[in-house]
């Protein structure tokens, strides 16, 4: 019997520069406020569009993350995602239309519960129109990607004139409930309630999703998937069924950024989702493919860029966002932090 | 000779054949069998829009490349007649200038596109496209001290093609500055075409299927896939900007909902894939069936909207404003069944 090998297992410490290149993305968001802060000057300015900054872009993650996990898992990118979010907006506003006495009153209690009730059925909608859309569209197209394409703008263009025919082809304009209109003031800047609401929303959403995602088992397999997905079911777990599941839970969250987003504009129209989803691939594009991290950082970099551009120089507001994307790409051809490599 | 004409890429089925010769035929005759400004206008749609989506069939059907940014070299094209005209004053050569200073344009753009994007997957380059022209459309209707915003741009083309200037009558129909409008439009729609014809069923052409049926064997030949993909979004770029101008001549109005909105879009797909992908007669039949749908059809679904006023739902489906919603069943149903679309089918059963 030889003697057990005398190396030890060593732990090579990454160099600093390596160490700092990985943070890089992390450190984005923080130096873009910095930055936006240098160039506004002013505090309650800065102060307040940095709130909306990560407001929208906390909305815009919602939407984005099942967007990017579906497609890590199961190479499906779904044209059709923005329908979800439309539906979302239309199907949680008619709950509120319908709660209207709710609504209406200033008492916090029957206010939250409105809205509750608006985004449970939003989500239940979308959540069960994403099931059938996986079954019925996606289903006979893995692996073709240019089908995948095409058949999911169909089911975009179906479900858009789908609205147009239960609710009418007028936009739907809509006031918040009571207790979340109006500002708060918070050292001389005027905050809307509802985009702290929007934020906190997002950032328990943020956690949450990340803490079923690394520290449950089925979170442990949907990113093992999302890595290798031929190993995982070749462990013998049964991707397909996960993958249904994360498609049906995407929906839902895109169905619930829809209520959101439109709470937020106070206005929805059929075509909203279509706006969202330019929206939505940008982030998920500069998140890097299959990353809810990546997806994360990418929403609240075009969230806050958009605002502070939009308050320096109002024309450029739409296009920061490309230039953002074409600026990551640039640095990043593959996104951020890429979980899939983009072939 | 007419082999030549159409290089050598036959209908190859009798019913193609004929529906092709009727499709010219009533194109070519357009002033004289359907007078009237509605049918005048229809025919030169249908002409530019077989352009339009025989160029992007160049990159769907032929390169197996999905853009959404067809409608963005579209819109280059016809910005570029519109600000010609506008700065130069009226006469050919604002559109000459126009004309070739969109091409250009949108060459250029699809290249930087294309250099940027082409190398990595379909998908990539799918949402890639999508975000840039969203981006163009906005910009172009905030810099409105340019483009005229949302408005649009009205400009004059030379009198010779306006409705002003009379010729005298021909079988009783008053030869207009109109009709020479038309067939200006209808000829070089033609020559447009039988160009993309010509360019899919060369040895490039070639190249470009194989690409699409399998990129990694086509780079082990040797060929440099990056370089021919960069090669078939320019050119189809550079054709779809002519189909802009053209549009911009015929129609003396220039508005971001006329060109660059992503409903556009969608219809250039619809007609793609209904009339058939990878074909170059695929769009012909494509779009006509198509304009025609979207100009006939909506009167056939008021009657049949009206007819059913008592039913629940129905009258909604059947709304004349919801044809959209069945060219879009239409449309998933031959992804999945006809893949070859209406000319694939037509050709299979000769």
């Amino acid at each position: 019997m030889a003697a057990a090998p005398d190396h030890a297992p060593k732990y090579a410490q990454l160099s600093l520069p390596d160490r700092i290149g990985k943070a890089m993305p992390l450190l984005l968001v923080p130096v873009l406020v910095v930055l936006g802060f240098l160039s506004i000057g002013s505090t309650s300015s800065w102060l307040t569009l940095t709130v909306s900054g990560l407001a929208m872009g906390m909305m815009i993650f919602i939407m984005a993350s099942g967007l990017t996990l579906v497609f890590g898992l199961m190479d499906v990118i779904n044209f059709g995602h923005g329908a979800f979010i439309s539906v979302g907006a239309y199907v949680g506003i008619s709950v509120l239309v319908a709660l209207e006495s709710w609504t209406g009153v200033p008492s916090l209690l029957l206010n939250v519960a409105a809205v509750l009730a608006a985004v449970v059925a939003a989500m239940c909608v979308t959540g069960a129109l994403g099931w059938g859309f996986e079954r019925v569209i996606v289903r006979p197209v893995y692996g073709a990607h240019l089908k995948q394409i095409l058949v999911t703008v169909g089911g975009l263009i179906v479900i858009e004139q789908m609205i147009h025919v239960i609710w009418g082809p007028d936009e739907i304009y809509l006031t918040r409930p009571e207790m979340l209109k109006g500002a708060v003031t918070f050292a001389g800047a005027a905050i809307e309630k509802y985009r702290l609401l929007a934020v906190v929303f997002g950032l328990v959403l943020f956690v949450g999703m990340r803490l079923v995602l690394k520290r449950t088992k089925i979170g442990l397999i949907v990113r093992a998937g999302v890595q290798n997905g031929e190993m995982v079911e070749a462990l013998g777990y049964r991707l397909r069924l996960v993958f249904i599941g994360v498609f049906v839970a995407g929906s839902a969250l895109a169905g619930l950024g829809g209520v959101m987003w439109g709470l937020y504009q106070e206005v929805i129209t059929a075509g909203m989702g279509e706006e969202m989803m330019i929206l939505v691939f940008i982030v998920v594009i500069i998140g890097g493919l299959g990353s809810v991290e990546g997806a994360f950082i990418g929403a609240l970099l075009v969230g806050l860029l958009q605002n502070y551009v939009a308050f320096l120089e109002p024309k450029l507001a739409l296009i920061s966002n490309i230039a953002l994307m074409t600026a990551i790409l640039m640095w990043r051809p593959q996104g951020m932090m890429p979980v899939v490599k983009a072939k | 000779m007419l082999a030549n004409l159409l290089s050598g890429d036959r209908p190859r089925s009798l019913i193609l054949t004929g529906l092709l010769l009727a499709i010219l035929a009533a194109l070519a005759l357009a002033p004289f069998l359907f007078p009237g400004v509605r049918s005048l206008e229809t025919a030169a749609r249908i002409c530019i829009f077989i352009v339009l989506v025989a160029s992007y069939d160049l990159l769907l059907g032929y390169s197996g490349i999905v853009s959404f940014a067809h409608t963005m070299f579209f819109g280059l094209g016809a910005y570029g007649v519109a600000l010609a005209s506008t700065h130069m004053g009226r006469g050919f050569d604002a559109l000459i200038v126009g004309t070739i200073a969109g091409a250009v344009a949108a060459a250029i753009l699809a290249l930087l596109i294309g250099l940027f994007s082409l190398r990595v997957r379909a998908i990539f380059f799918a949402m890639i496209t999508l975000a840039v022209a969203s981006a163009v459309a906005v910009l172009v209707s905030q810099l409105s001290g340019l483009t005229g915003g949302e408005d649009g741009l009205n400009y004059s083309i030379p009198r010779e093609l306006t409705p002003a200037f009379k010729l005298g009558k021909l079988f009783g129909i008053s030869i207009t500055g109109k009709i020479l409008n038309y067939y200006l439009v209808f000829f070089a729609s033609l020559a447009l075409f039988l160009l993309l014809l010509r360019i899919v069923n060369s040895p490039f052409g070639r190249v470009l299927k194989a690409i699409r049926e399998n990129d990694f064997r086509a780079e082990a030949i040797g060929y440099r896939v990056v370089l021919y993909r960069t090669l078939a979004t320019c050119l189809s770029a550079a054709v779809a900007a002519l189909a802009g101008s053209l549009f911009a001549i015929w129609l003396r109005y220039v508005g971001p909902a006329t060109t660059l909105s992503f409903e556009i879009m969608l219809d250039i797909l619809l007609m793609v894939v209904i009339g058939g992908m990878g074909t170059m007669y695929g769009a012909v039949i494509g779009v006509t069936i198509f304009v025609l749908a979207q100009n006939y059809l909506q009167n056939l679904m008021g009657v049949a909207a009206g007819a059913t006023e008592g039913l629940p739902l129905i009258p909604q489906l059947l709304d004349p404003d919801r044809w959209l919603l069945w060219l879009g069943v239409l449309f998933i149903l031959s992804v999945y069944f006809f893949p070859t679309g209406i000319v694939g089918r037509l050709r299979a059963e000769d």
